[in-house]
């Protein structure tokens, strides 16, 4: 989680990630942060998220990206 | 039939009371048989395009649930007997029948779409490319008919099919139920485009007559018939007097046709989609919202947030993200961040997909250069943005304008330039006539124009422009009022008398002020031609 936290404060570095949970919702995140922010974790958690992923419950809070990305790890 | 035809109106009231008064389980079937009659009656022609789609998309879906639940089924009756690889290649066989199936759906229907949209635009290209070579044959242009709504639905369509593929959506058994999402009458024109998980929640459901509903509709109508018929449709003279004439109209003329079209695409639009999502509320049917107050938006990124949502959206989801996430991108990624370094290899392919989004999205609109200019415009002024935005963090550090309402004003006033701008690329019919109008603005001198009369010289009387400016005022304050929750609610809340006066006062500005007259025709929404 502690990785995850990481990549997410180098985009925004003025978010609190650990309580945000609108990151979609209220525009925090918009597409072409989502697409810098896949291409990051894909690489650090050797996962592939592919476009039908990308829908706001997965990534209105680093918990729910978190949850995703664990999914993902376990289907691999 | 026009929107604003007095045969719609009555087609329209024969649909809503009929709706209600046969038994509920029928509601449906009748907005089936209504929007196919709506559809009949644009032309027989028409009618193979949207079946052809309806059909494919209907079997395809269909044929991609069914390899899906097989595989399941497969997977689980099979599940101690296979080895890890074993599933994994059964699993990787089965993704690739999917794919031959949606890729060969998808190629048809954009081919159809394709087919009768830009065939002519193509050929014209290749008799320019010819002539440049000095040849003199030229290609002959077909004569095709546009079906009504064709790049609505299709891309409707395709959206429910691409959410099947992914599994996001199961697939629709019934075939009339299917073919109704395609044709929904009141949104077949100029959309929204709907996504079947959002539309159908309501679309298919039993509705039992409620006065609330059917009025907050009807109220919704008449505003946008109040948006279309008293401002879109009074300015359009004027519009059309400037783009007809660029020899007469050029300088200062040029910038008030930039800012009337601009106005008349946004009444014409808005109130366009405010009659299609007021028809569908008075039947309880809730068709999504297209915009959310667009003007107040303070960047050209989050004017598109807010502007024609349903179909930034759409290529969002279905083109953007699917090209920027996708396997060879991520290579292509990893390959620019190792040569061009961490930076530039991370936003590369970023502005590519949106090169590629934004190229389909002009083309969509239109099949011209002006289109396809206009949309790579944007995208040009977006990545610019998006590129210079470190130094206006440093800029905002150094001189601190603070969040007040002075600089906010300043920053919607600057977009909505900027966005009237872009616009003139869809006034005119060429590029070169397009650029000529727009650096005529700074040559021309030719300001005086704008106080000594010559604007009462462009089909608009002083009436005219009266009632242009109350509407505007009028618009703006619904969309003050709008940020605060429900207009409707708001006036709802009000003493008898008050809402009467105000919902009474609008109709008969809509029958008083709108443009009518002896010989006039109510003009087609500009969102009907894409």
């Amino acid at each position: 989680m502690e990785d995850l936290l990481e990549i997410l404060r180098s985009l925004h570095p003025d978010v609190d990630f650990e309580t945000e949970e609108y990151l979609i919702d209220k525009g925090i995140l918009d597409s072409m942060d989502i697409v810098s922010l896949i291409s990051e974790i894909n690489d650090a958690f050797e996962v592939t998220i592919t476009a039908k992923d990308i829908v706001p419950a997965n990534f209105n809070s680093a918990q729910a990206l978190y949850e995703l990305i664990q999914e993902l790890a376990d289907e691999e | 039939m026009l929107f604003t035809s007095y045969e719609f109106l009555g087609f329209v009231a024969v649909v809503i009371l009929a709706y209600y008064l046969i038994p509920k389980k029928c509601q449906w079937p009748l907005l089936l048989a209504a929007s196919y009659l709506f559809y009949l009656i644009a032309g027989v022609d028409c009618l193979v395009y949207i079946l052809a789609t309806t059909v494919t998309v209907y079997f395809v879906a269909l044929r991609i649930e069914r390899n899906t639940l097989r595989q399941t089924a497969y997977l689980k009756e099979h599940k101690g007997e296979l080895s890890k690889d074993e599933k994994k290649a059964y699993k990787e066989g089965q993704k690739k029948i999917r794919l031959r199936w949606f890729v060969c759906c998808v190629l048809l229907n954009i081919g159809i779409l394709a087919a009768v949209k830009y065939t002519n635009f193509f050929l014209s290209n290749v008799n320019g490319i010819l002539t440049a070579f000095g040849q003199t044959k030229q290609l002959s242009f077909f004569s095709l008919a546009l079906p009504m709504g064709i790049s609505f639905y299709t891309f409707q369509a395709l959206g429910y099919l691409i959410d099947v593929y992914r599994g996001t959506v199961p697939a629709e058994k019934n075939p009339f139920r299917f073919a109704l999402f395609v044709s929904f009458f009141p949104q077949l024109v100029q959309g929204p485009i709907s996504r079947f998980g959002d539309l159908g929640r309501t679309l298919y459901g039993e509705h039992a007559f409620d006065a609330r509903t059917v009025s907050y509709g009807l109220q919704r109508v008449l505003w946008g018939y109040f948006k279309k018929m008293v401002v879109a449709d009074r300015i359009l003279a004027a519009v059309t007097a400037i783009i007809g004439d660029t020899n007469t109209y050029g300088g200062a003329y040029v910038f008030v046709g930039m800012l009337f079209y601009t106005l008349q695409l946004y009444a014409d639009f808005t109130g366009g989609i405010d009659i299609t999502i007021g028809i569908a509320e008075t039947m309880g049917i809730t068709v999504q919202e297209n915009f959310n107050r667009p003007y107040f938006s303070k960047s050209l990124k989050e004017y598109w947030r807010r502007w024609h949502i349903s179909m930034c959206s759409w290529f969002r989801d279905y083109v953007f993200y699917p090209v920027s996430v996708s396997g060879f991108m991520q290579k292509f990624s990893k390959f620019a961040r190792g040569h061009f370094g961490q930076k530039v290899g991370k936003r590369l392919p970023v502005y590519i997909s949106s090169f590629a989004v934004w190229f389909a999205t002009g083309i969509w609109h239109g099949a011209s250069w002006n289109f396809i200019v206009w949309g790579l415009g944007n995208w040009a002024v977006l990545m610019l943005s998006e590129e210079l935005e470190p130094l206006y963090e440093r800029f905002h550090g150094r001189f601190r304008f603070g969040e007040g309402l002075p600089y906010r004003v300043f920053q919607m006033g600057r977009t909505f330039l900027l966005v009237c701008c872009l616009n003139i690329f869809d006034c005119y019919h060429s590029l070169g006539e397009t650029f000529r109008a727009f650096a005529s603005m700074f040559t021309a001198g030719n300001w005086k124009v704008l106080w000594d009369g010559s604007l009462m010289e462009l089909g608009l009387t002083g009436l005219d422009y009266g009632i242009l400016g109350a509407g505007v005022a009028l618009m703006l304050s619904v969309s003050l009022l709008g940020r605060s929750g429900s207009v409707r609610d708001k006036i709802a809340a009000r003493p008898y008398p008050l809402r009467f006066a105000i919902w009474y006062g609008l109709f008969l500005a809509v029958l008083l002020m709108g443009a009518y007259g002896i010989g006039y025709d109510a003009s087609q929404f500009i969102y009907n031609q894409f």
